[in-house]
């Protein structure tokens, strides 16, 4: 067994809008299953945890432009070396829905998009929502495999709401059995009350500041479970008994803050 | 098949602990821990004040081992406090790391973390990773000394245990002139080296800190040497930690001199149910060799 960062050539970068651009990579991850993160290591700057937009003899990694690491992916040319350890964490499980529904909240369609697609013969559904138009991403590919319901803080396209706003309509109209979700934890937060409400099976990736990714050093907790290794997607009955979720998380030198501050660090 | 142990006056179901370091983060996460088996937890190490620790990468494993420069992030005592308050919630005796850059800074941690009265308070002498807080303590006959005296100043009636080098000149001295200053156990080993990997196409060190400790099937050797030295030259029990991924391991850290057995890096080898999988292991051993009750496997080697 070995868990050192591999070194990875990146094969094309795409331009997704000005602050989001997919880093495919010339190594392949194999075995990976959407949901799925690697740890990306940039040589001498540091190593954060990355979902996987694509697999499947594909690999690449979706990135926001936020801080001085991205900046950093953002100077990445074709040919150039990453370190790339992983696939880690659990994945979605496919095999529990026969009509499902997808929810992602801005950059949180990475790991939903490969998901869409290989949930495309059971005719998913995906609510994406973004702060504005230019925001939304992959709205081309996922047209391809599912319905597309947009929604956008401004109304520049699809419906002028949040996306978890539409979602129990989406439910109840689609009969949805089981939603799939990432994106801001507030905004799960509320897909998980609203799944209670209509009994439904949900599952949920979060996120928390991690180290390893292999579940031994405990800085990913959400109460008792570790993000990297018992989810980073979390079923309805395991969000059910997290006192945590959506409300509290741990910054690195592992102090527990409200969400919110949590979030105002990461940025 | 008996697998109870008393260590430091605490009774364990079996000698299974979560070492230091190890997912030790949150009273809910030790709690999940001694569901997957453990017979002793220990808090992640507490030290004075807020640590940010180093940056990513922070653990790494290899072919042989893990290896891991994190650096001691902590929110201080005093954060911790909520968390500490609830040490009794664990559902098994709970040790508390601690660390410090001064003797000073030992005592002040311990006092404070004293209050909650956990199983014992560990001291941290043997970090690798870290500059002012490192293993200068421990690699000191007198500085560790020095440590242990200042903290049973300040503990009361919970114990104390250091947690001891290999990099130490002379470990069994070191474990020695800690009894004589009043340990009431000794922890050995923390992680050796510090060792170092370098990504060849990278041209760079891969660990953020460069540098880092390496535990795991690696070093157990080292455990087991340290062990049996420390036992031959003292009388308080020994927490014996190193490498250790199965039944086989755990017993022949025991028969070395071990009262209770440290895992850490076999988490990584074996997932969080490894505290099981090592206690079943150890008893199907005990049965094959006639042996039922752990206890008598203790310094078993030196007979």
């Amino acid at each position: 067994m070995s868990d050192m960062p591999v070194s990875n050539k990146v094969r094309k970068i795409v331009e997704e809008n000005r602050e989001v651009r997919t880093i495919f990579l010339e190594e392949n991850v194999p075995g990976a299953i959407p949901g799925q993160f690697v740890m990306v290591w940039l040589p001498g700057m540091d190593e954060k945890p990355y979902a996987l937009s694509y697999m499947d003899g594909e690999a690449a990694i979706t990135v926001q432009r936020r801080g001085k690491f991205t900046d950093r992916i953002f100077k990445l040319r074709k040919g150039d070396y990453i370190g790339v350890r992983g696939p880690y964490g659990n994945g979605f499980d496919v095999d529990i829905c026969k009509r499902p529904c997808i929810i992602a909240g801005g950059i949180g369609i990475a790991p939903l998009a490969p998901l869409a697609e290989k949930l495309a013969k059971k005719k998913p559904i995906i609510i994406m929502g973004a702060s504005t138009r230019d925001k939304l991403i992959f709205v081309d590919r996922m047209r391809k495999v599912c319905k597309v319901e947009p929604t956008t803080d401004d109304g520049s396209c699809g419906r002028k709401c949040f996306a978890s706003d539409i979602l129990e309509g989406v439910i109840r109209k689609c009969k949805a059995d089981v939603v799939y979700g990432c994106g801001p934890e507030p905004m799960l937060k509320r897909v998980f009350e609203i799944c209670r409400k209509r009994r439904i099976e949900c599952q949920l990736s979060l996120e928390r500041y991690m180290h390893c990714g292999f579940g031994v050093c405990g800085s990913c907790a959400i109460d008792g479970y570790r993000v990297c290794v018992d989810g980073p997607v979390f079923s309805s009955e395991q969000l059910s008994k997290m006192t945590e979720f959506g409300r509290f998380a741990r910054l690195k030198y592992g102090n527990k803050v409200g969400l919110y501050e949590y979030y105002s660090w990461r940025e | 098949m008996d697998l109870s142990v008393s260590f430091c006056k605490a009774r364990m179901r079996n000698p299974t602990v979560l070492a230091s370091g190890f997912l030790g983060v949150n009273v809910e996460m030790l709690k999940r821990v001694v569901r997957e088996g453990a017979g002793a937890v220990t808090f992640k190490s507490i030290g004075p004040k807020v640590k940010e620790g180093h940056r990513n990468p922070t653990v790494l494993a290899y072919e042989w081992g893990v290896i891991n420069a994190v650096g001691l992030p902590s929110p201080g005592y005093k954060d911790m406090g909520g968390e500490l308050a609830r040490v009794r919630e664990v559902g098994a005796p709970a040790f508390v790391s601690i660390y410090g850059a001064s003797v000073e800074e030992f005592r002040e941690v311990a006092e404070a973390v004293a209050r909650h009265k956990p199983a014992a308070i560990e001291l941290n002498v043997s970090c690798p990773n870290t500059k002012a807080e490192g293993m200068v303590f421990g690699c000191s006959e007198l500085l560790a000394a020095e440590v242990v005296a200042a903290v049973k100043d300040v503990s009361g009636r919970v114990p104390v245990m250091p947690k001891l080098t290999a990099q130490a000149l002379d470990i069994a001295r070191v474990a020695r002139a800690c009894e004589e200053a009043g340990a009431d156990a000794v922890a050995a080993i923390n992680t050796v080296g510090p060792g170092m990997l370098i990504n060849i196409e990278a041209r760079k060190p891969v660990l953020g800190y460069k540098r880092g400790g390496i535990s795991g099937p690696a070093i157990r050797p080292v455990a087991v040497r340290c062990v049996y030295d420390i036992y031959e030259a003292v009388d308080i029990p020994i927490l014996g930690i190193g490498g250790v991924t199965e039944g086989r391991d755990a017993i022949e850290l025991m028969q070395a001199g071990a009262t209770a057995v440290g895992i850490g890096s076999g988490i990584y080898y074996r997932g969080i149910g490894v505290f099981k999988k090592v206690c079943e292991e150890m008893k199907i051993w005990m049965k094959q060799n006639g042996c039922k009750d752990v206890k008598k496997l203790v310094g078993a080697a030196h007979e």
